[in-house]
């Protein structure tokens, strides 16, 4: 589904990304680990189409297509949804409008019939009743005013709205306590299956007691310095990040 | 060159001197003198003067404007303006027609005991007393001169007194209209008083008719008591060959709390002045303002707020969208006086330019002599903010649809701060019409 090759990119003059090599198949779980600053983030954002990073080596395939081609729009309308580690707040629409325009765009994209509103409201009840969200939050502006917890949790909501084929999901477990860690780990939980990827970039690794992982991947210094199994992501837990310098040395 | 310009308004004066001679108070015969003689030395404003650099009003004030003389204008245009502008049945509603009262038009409920709602040529004629105290008191004279042509033309208005403890339920709606067939002048004088504890919700409308252009120069003074309260909103929709220039005025005792809510919409040049003095401790004043002038248009806003003792808190938020060839103008003064300790000033402008030919000056000013207080002001100029923009994109909207979505949004944030609901849906479906959201 997702095949990264050689992707080197960087933000104003700093390198950040220095050869990403990294292949996702279809129904796999990916979790990308890794100190700050190692380009976890960074990497997030170049594969949604951020246009602060500027890609300046290697390709990154998506459904076969040259995904770096593709406008930011184009992209999330072929499936691929990015849950933000600091979702933006606009002030002034709501988050009811901002969800239906975001899946009546996709499905007009698609030349698809779109989503009346009863059979709208009737999912996002039913996904809101799953990520234990109030009611209001609809009516309320998007993200505005939300506590950190709340606007992940809307993060997830939105990919559940729009069942993308890969999902990215950057640092969804900061700031959360283990309650809504549990929720909006059900939440990602619901939307495996065979047909979809999720990549779960986190720095720590209880996110990954909640979504176990099939492959983990440690990034360092813009590198995959090592990839394994959820055991590594184990023993990143007991050891910490320490081994990259014995590596590097 | 100034004196031509004025003649028109020193041979209106005459004329105004002449007719009502015998039937006006000595004091307001000599106070519009006054006026008259101050806007005769003041002249109109040209951009050399620091309070008028950025909008150049002279020249549209070339047309010799005239009073409107009392003949009632047609009624069905009337009707018409009257029903784009009404809010809703139950508010109290006066409406003046070329700056005069219109009682058939008007719709008054019954009134909490000690109300005074009614125009101020009638007070004038039933209690003279109190209106000399408060035209001849605060009168500021000095530096404005449309304030002093507004006081030589003083003829009426609204008078709104609130006594001690009475919380009026219904909001009072107040409606300008322009309707004439020459080019003509209107010079709306409103009182207003709240007594300690009261409270009221005021609206203003100012609109016109197709037709010549005409020149809008009201002047707003509120005096608010010991914890009284006021939500005061303006709704600015002149004809766009209208020039529109305002003055609000308003003084607030310890513990109140004031609350203006500033739409402009229309006008070819609208200059809105609003000045806030915070005379007690504990007072909250909040201002809020959107101005989305396009085509030609030039819209100036200016606010004024004095913190005069400790212990006060301001907020404002001033919001615009220029496109075309517009022109804005925001000019936010914070004023902290020497005794004015623990002053809590918050300003912001935010101004959003769609079209390369947009212009805005903004200038935030805070002087300050008081040496524990909190003070910030922010202004921000340009384009729509990209990192929202990317997040919206980054969800399947399209570019150009997310552009449409911030604009409303951005504007949307302001019309959101009314607690009025008639005037809060009034407000949504002109911003749906101006800058409105497609269905999905």
């Amino acid at each position: 589904m997702l095949e990264i090759k050689n992707l080197h990119a960087r933000c104003d003059d700093t390198e950040i990304l220095r050869g990403i090599n990294l292949q996702v198949s279809a129904g796999e779980v990916h979790a990308i680990m890794g100190p700050n600053g190692s380009g976890k983030s960074t990497l997030a954002h170049v594969l949604a189409g951020r246009e602060d990073y500027e890609v300046t080596e290697g390709e990154v395939l998506y459904e076969g297509k040259d995904l770096l081609e593709m406008e930011i729009e184009e992209r999330a309308a072929n499936g691929l949804f990015m849950a933000y580690q600091y979702p933006v707040e606009i002030p002034g629409v709501s988050n009811k409008y901002f969800l239906k325009a975001a899946m009546n765009s996709i499905r007009k994209y698609h030349k698809q019939p779109l989503i009346g509103t009863m059979d709208f409201l009737k999912l996002l009840k039913e996904n809101m009743k799953l990520l234990g969200m109030e009611k209001n939050m609809m009516e309320r502006s998007v993200n505005e005013g939300f506590s950190g917890g709340e606007k992940k949790r809307n993060e997830i909501l939105q990919m559940a709205m729009l069942q993308p084929k890969l999902a990215v999901l950057d640092e969804t477990d900061s700031g959360l306590d283990i309650d809504a860690l549990r929720i909006v780990a059900d939440g990602v939980n619901t939307l495996r299956s065979p047909e979809r990827a999720i990549i779960v970039v986190t720095h720590y690794q209880r996110l990954l007691d909640y979504i176990v992982p099939d492959k983990v991947h440690v990034l360092a210094e813009g590198r995959i310095a090592r990839s394994g199994d959820k055991s590594l992501a184990l023993e990143l837990e007991a050891d910490g990040y320490a081994f990259l310098d014995t590596c590097s040395a | 060159m100034i004196a031509t310009e004025t003649d028109t308004y020193q041979i209106d004066h005459a004329r105004l001197r002449e007719e009502q001679s015998s039937i006006i108070p000595t004091w307001l015969r000599e106070l519009r003198e006054r006026g008259l003689n101050r806007f005769t030395e003041l002249g109109i404003p040209t951009t050399r003067d620091e309070e008028w650099r950025f909008t150049n009003i002279a020249p549209l004030l070339k047309k010799p404007f005239k009073v409107a003389n009392g003949a009632t204008p047609v009624g069905s245009q009337i009707d018409e303006l009257i029903q784009q502008a009404a809010l809703d049945d139950d508010f109290h509603r006066l409406v003046f027609v070329n700056g005069r009262f219109a009682e058939q038009w008007s719709m008054r409920h019954e009134l909490p005991p000690g109300v005074i709602l009614e125009n101020l040529a009638e007070s004038i004629r039933q209690n003279p007393d109190l209106i000399e105290r408060r035209l001849t008191g605060e009168a500021e004279l000095e530096h404005s001169a449309f304030l002093a042509l507004n006081t030589a033309f003083i003829e009426d208005g609204a008078h709104i007194s609130v006594p001690d403890g009475v919380v009026m339920d219904r909001p009072i709606h107040l409606i300008f209209l322009s309707v004439a067939d020459e080019p003509s002048v209107s010079h709306p004088r409103n009182i207003v008083s709240l007594g300690k504890n009261s409270r009221a919700t005021i609206v203003e409308s100012y609109l016109g008719v197709e037709g010549p252009a005409y020149f809008t120069n009201a002047v707003t003074e509120i005096e608010l008591g010991d914890s009284a309260d006021m939500d005061h909103h303006k709704l600015q929709h002149e004809q766009p060959n209208a020039l529109h220039v305002a003055a609000t005025h308003v003084r607030q005792q310890a513990s109140s709390k004031f609350r203006s809510h500033y739409f402009s919409f229309g006008g070819d040049l609208a200059r809105n002045e609003l000045t806030c003095a915070l005379d007690g401790e504990a007072i909250e004043c909040t201002l809020n303002g959107l101005y989305m002038p396009s085509g030609d248009q030039v819209m100036d806003c200016r606010t004024r707020i004095d913190h005069l003792q400790p212990h006060c808190n301001s907020y404002e938020l001033y919001k615009g969208i220029l496109d075309d060839r517009a022109k804005g103008v925001f000019n936010g003064k914070i004023y902290v006086h020497q005794d004015a300790q623990k002053t809590d000033a918050k300003q912001s402008n935010q101004a959003i330019l769609l079209s390369d030919d947009a212009v805005i000056d903004t200038k935030p000013q805070l002087e300050i002599y008081a040496d524990d207080v909190r003070c910030t002001h922010g202004a921000t100029v340009g384009a729509l903010d990209e990192k929202a923009l990317y997040y919206l994109r980054s969800r399947g909207i399209p570019a150009d649809f997310a552009r449409t979505i911030l604009i409303f949004a951005f504007a949307n944030d302001v019309v959101q701060g009314v607690e009025v609901p008639a005037v809060r849906r009034r407000l949504e479906s002109i911003l749906l019409e101006e800058r409105g959201l497609p269905d999905v």
